[in-house]
């Protein structure tokens, strides 16, 4: 078979993109595009700036806190591909982003939010003004007539205040009723719903007390918090969900007779067939009906070793094309596919998986049944001591309104926002909230190797031993290559500029002519290095073996998966936090025992299946442990979805990531324990803010119960304990007591750096 | 104490006016990218590129 020159991505100019473009109601097309690099706020410029000055763009807006671009055009007359290749022009990797789904809904929650924010915060000042007012004359001179006219007052602006910015309670609290659970938000409706009726009879009656300040207050606050929690999910998820637009692949599609068109793999369907190139990810499931190749399947099963694909080979989505070109039918996957197997059992995970109690509803449940009893008690109490039932009736409300759980409410948002927040920081982007709790409890981490303690890419390990001028036109030559072995050549080398005239010799090398003399980097047989690459294959059995001859000199590069820079380092700092560390991986016995020696971990097991996986951590887990798995893999998926808790690497696959309950970046494992300090530290924060609002009502209630708690006290109390407790929740920020050399996180940047000057 | 009679009704519209204010604001996605705005607003205006046509 003769190999025609390989066709680079940047050869298709016309990658068809029609599938992200969205179509707005008066005839314009919007798209919308994760930017990768758009850091700073000239960024933001430049890249309004080139794209605005495309004919027929209507609009072209940056959005910095997202990284995002929406770019508007006018009848179909722009080519979304010119879009993103104005975008590389100027410098900056764009990723069509398909913004339809859930994200818009997310959107309309916050803003809604917030409006119901605004409307209580402007209700809960201005009936605070009042209602100083009539605290201040009750105590000198009003008159009661003044006093009903300012109650009215503030019936007229708390009653539709509470009535919309309310909604978000009231809605929580009848879906938990109406399942027959209790939430925290069935005390705060019934708080807030009592506090206004209470408060609208006694104005009726020319009272002197009324509870308006207090209803719309407890809104604004509970809302601060809700909107504040809801905020900071949305942002980490807007990240999370860049970098899915920016893993998101394309695959190279037979449209007509030898034709190729680039399209994204979400606009593939079963029966199509692809090109697949030498050095790329395959993209699809499916089947080979020609060409002949080997298939680097470690992001799927761990094993690092690689396997022949040839016609009727089965080839699986996130698996690497190493060597030859090959043509791949899209097919539904087989039954019995290692795929079908793993997607067999994380559906069953994700059902088994233990329902987890959150600390918030555990505390409801406990709270809620315990308030309605102490006002139903207080009540019998007053009207058994001979009060009348107007008065009993009055101080059971207050009783609810001051343990309207204010405080309780916001103890654990506050820190969840907090925490969250430091975990972003440390390159950690949480998927659900409630797993700052469950990372917390963790006092097994189990990890995968290949991927996970080792870094997804290959690395040249004797660069040192190879003379540097060799070495640099290896390099340059090996640019020439997609093979990954190549690829760690030239990263090791830092060529940057490709030797021309190179041509690839299917299945050996790359073979380049420089003043007179063969170049040729391949398999040591074709360059004539057997000997050497025998003695290094000897000394170190998991390296790959790659050969360079130049003329009549040779020289040998070993390739292998090398450890994150700071395992070893972090790996100490677990176990020194006395958690059991353990390695399950599905990759040779000989590899896995080595990378847990150089670890120091005891216990490691290697050629797991997918099924041994999520059976060894149901063991654990019924043994009494919990359990966090640390997984890259496809093959870990189901195995992360069974662990209490799981976090993967920002390289995992696509079916892992949603697995798992974090996914953290970068090159280091150091977010790993950076994630188990901070969500510890939380856990501590959420108790004691529980134990504060507990303290709080242990001084509170009594004094409600003996008929003290004027509207006067309950502002006062409430405001206090919210302020208390989030004070409280903002030391979830400091860094926690990390062992030295884990100050900031390295790779970061390539979701965003901090904005810089101009 | 007649001076209520107005200045109460006042106090209630300015703060109305504030509530107006801030729902606009919201409505008018001003809060959807708080970092970038930041930048937008000390930039000369000479080197804004062209001004995107309102929409219709």
């Amino acid at each position: 078979m003769t190999e025609t020159p390989v066709l680079t991505k940047t050869d298709l100019t016309n990658p068809d993109l029609s599938h992200f473009v969205e179509k707005l109601d008066d005839g314009r097309a919007r798209l919308n595009l994760a930017v990768e690099g758009m850091t700073c706020a000239a960024c933001m410029f430049e890249i309004e700036g080139g794209l605005g000055t495309l004919p027929n763009v209507t609009q072209a807006r940056a959005n910095l806190t997202a990284g995002r671009v929406a770019v508007e055009w006018r009848d179909d007359a722009v080519d979304p591909a010119a879009v993103v290749g104005r975008l590389a022009a100027l410098g900056y990797k764009a990723y069509p982003y398909d913004a339809r789904r859930m994200e818009s809904e997310e959107q309309q929650e916050a803003k809604f939010l917030l409006r119901c924010l605004g409307v209580a915060a402007f209700a809960a000042m201005n009936v605070m003004l009042l209602s100083v007012s009539v605290w201040s004359g009750n105590a000198t001179d009003i008159t009661p007539e003044q006093r009903d006219f300012f109650h009215w007052l503030s019936a007229l602006i708390a009653l539709p205040a509470v009535a919309y910015a309310g909604q978000p309670f009231f809605r929580s609290a009848m879906r938990a009723v109406l399942a027959g659970r209790l939430n925290m938000d069935v005390p705060i409706t019934l708080g807030v719903l009592l506090a206004l009726g209470l408060s609208v009879f006694e104005t009726l009656n020319h009272a002197e007390h009324a509870y308006f300040d207090s209803a719309v207050m407890l809104l604004a606050f509970l809302l601060a918090g809700r909107w504040l929690d809801q905020n900071m999910r949305r942002r980490t998820r807007a990240v999370a969900a860049n970098l899915a637009a920016l893993k998101a692949e394309t695959a190279v599609k037979f449209v007509g007779d030898g034709e190729i068109s680039e399209v994204p793999v979400a606009a593939i369907r079963p029966g199509d067939l692809v090109l697949v190139r030498p050095g790329e990810r395959i993209a699809v499931d499916g089947e080979v009906e020609e060409g002949r190749s080997e298939i680097d399947q470690s992001l799927v099963t761990g094993e690092t070793a690689h396997v022949t694909a040839e016609r009727g080979t089965l080839v699986y989505a996130g698996t690497l094309n190493v060597v030859g070109t090959l043509r791949v039918r899209v097919g539904a996957v087989e039954r019995g596919t290692l795929l079908d197997e793993v997607t067999r059992l994380l559906d069953r995970a994700v059902e088994a998986r233990s329902h987890y109690v959150r600390l918030a509803e555990r505390a409801a449940r406990l709270y809620a049944p315990v308030v309605h009893l102490t006002a139903l008690l207080t009540l019998a109490g007053w009207v058994l001591a001979g009060a009348g039932w107007h008065q009993a009736v009055v101080i059971a409300i207050a009783v609810l309104i001051i343990t309207c759980p204010c405080a309780l409410g916001l103890a654990i948002p506050a820190v969840q926002v907090v925490a969250s927040g430091a975990l972003f920081r440390g390159g950690v982007l949480l998927a659900s909230g409630d797993a700052i709790e469950r990372l917390a409890a963790v006092d097994t981490v189990i990890f995968d190797k290949t991927g996970t303690l080792t870094l997804p890419e290959p690395e040249l390990v004797n660069g040192d031993a190879v003379n540097p001028a060799v070495l640099a036109l290896a390099g340059r030559l090996a640019l020439t290559s997609r093979h990954p072995l190549a690829a760690a050549v030239a990263r090791a080398a830092g060529a940057t500029s490709p030797l021309s005239g190179a041509t690839e010799e299917p299945g050996q090398g790359v073979l380049a002519v420089v003043d007179g003399e063969e170049l040729r980097l391949g398999r040591p047989s074709w360059c004539g290095a057997e000997a050497a690459a025998a003695r290094l294959a000897a000394a170190d059995p998991e390296a790959s073996v790659i050969a360079f001859r130049h003329g009549s000199a040779t020289a040998v590069f070993a390739v292998r998966q090398r450890l994150r820079a700071d395992a070893t380092a972090v790996i100490a700092g677990l176990r020194a936090r006395g958690l059991s560390v353990e390695i399950l991986s599905g990759d040779r016995e000989a590899a896995v025992s080595h990378v847990a020696r150089q670890l120091g971990v005891a216990t490691a097991r290697a050629g797991a299946t997918p099924a041994d996986k999520i059976a060894h951590v149901e063991a654990l887990r019924a043994a009494g442990r919990t359990v966090l798995m640390v997984g890259d893999g496809i093959n870990d998926a189901p195995a992360l979805a069974a662990a209490d808790v799981s976090l993967s690497p920002v390289s995992a696959a696509h079916l892992t990531q949603s697995a798992s309950d974090a996914v953290f970046l970068g090159d280091r494992l150091q977010p790993v324990a950076t994630a188990l300090d901070v969500t510890r530290r939380a856990r501590r924060i959420m108790t004691e803010n529980l134990w504060l609002a507990v303290v709080y009502n242990a001084i509170a209630v009594p004094v409600a119960i003996a008929g003290y708690a004027t509207p006067l006290v309950a502002a006062v109390a409430m405001s206090g304990s919210s302020m208390l407790v989030i004070l409280n929740a903002l030391r979830a920020r400091a860094p926690g007591r990390d062992p030295p050399g884990a100050s900031g996180p390295d790779g970061i940047d390539i979701v965003r750096a901090a904005p810089r000057p101009i | 104490m007649e001076v209520l009679v107005y200045l109460v009704p006042l106090a209630l519209l300015l703060g109305l006016t504030g509530l107006a204010a801030f729902l606009w604001s919201l409505k008018s996605g001003q809060y959807d990218d708080l970092d970038g705005a930041a930048w937008r607003a000390i930039l000369d205006d000479d080197k804004l590129p062209p001004a995107p046509p309102r929409k219709p």
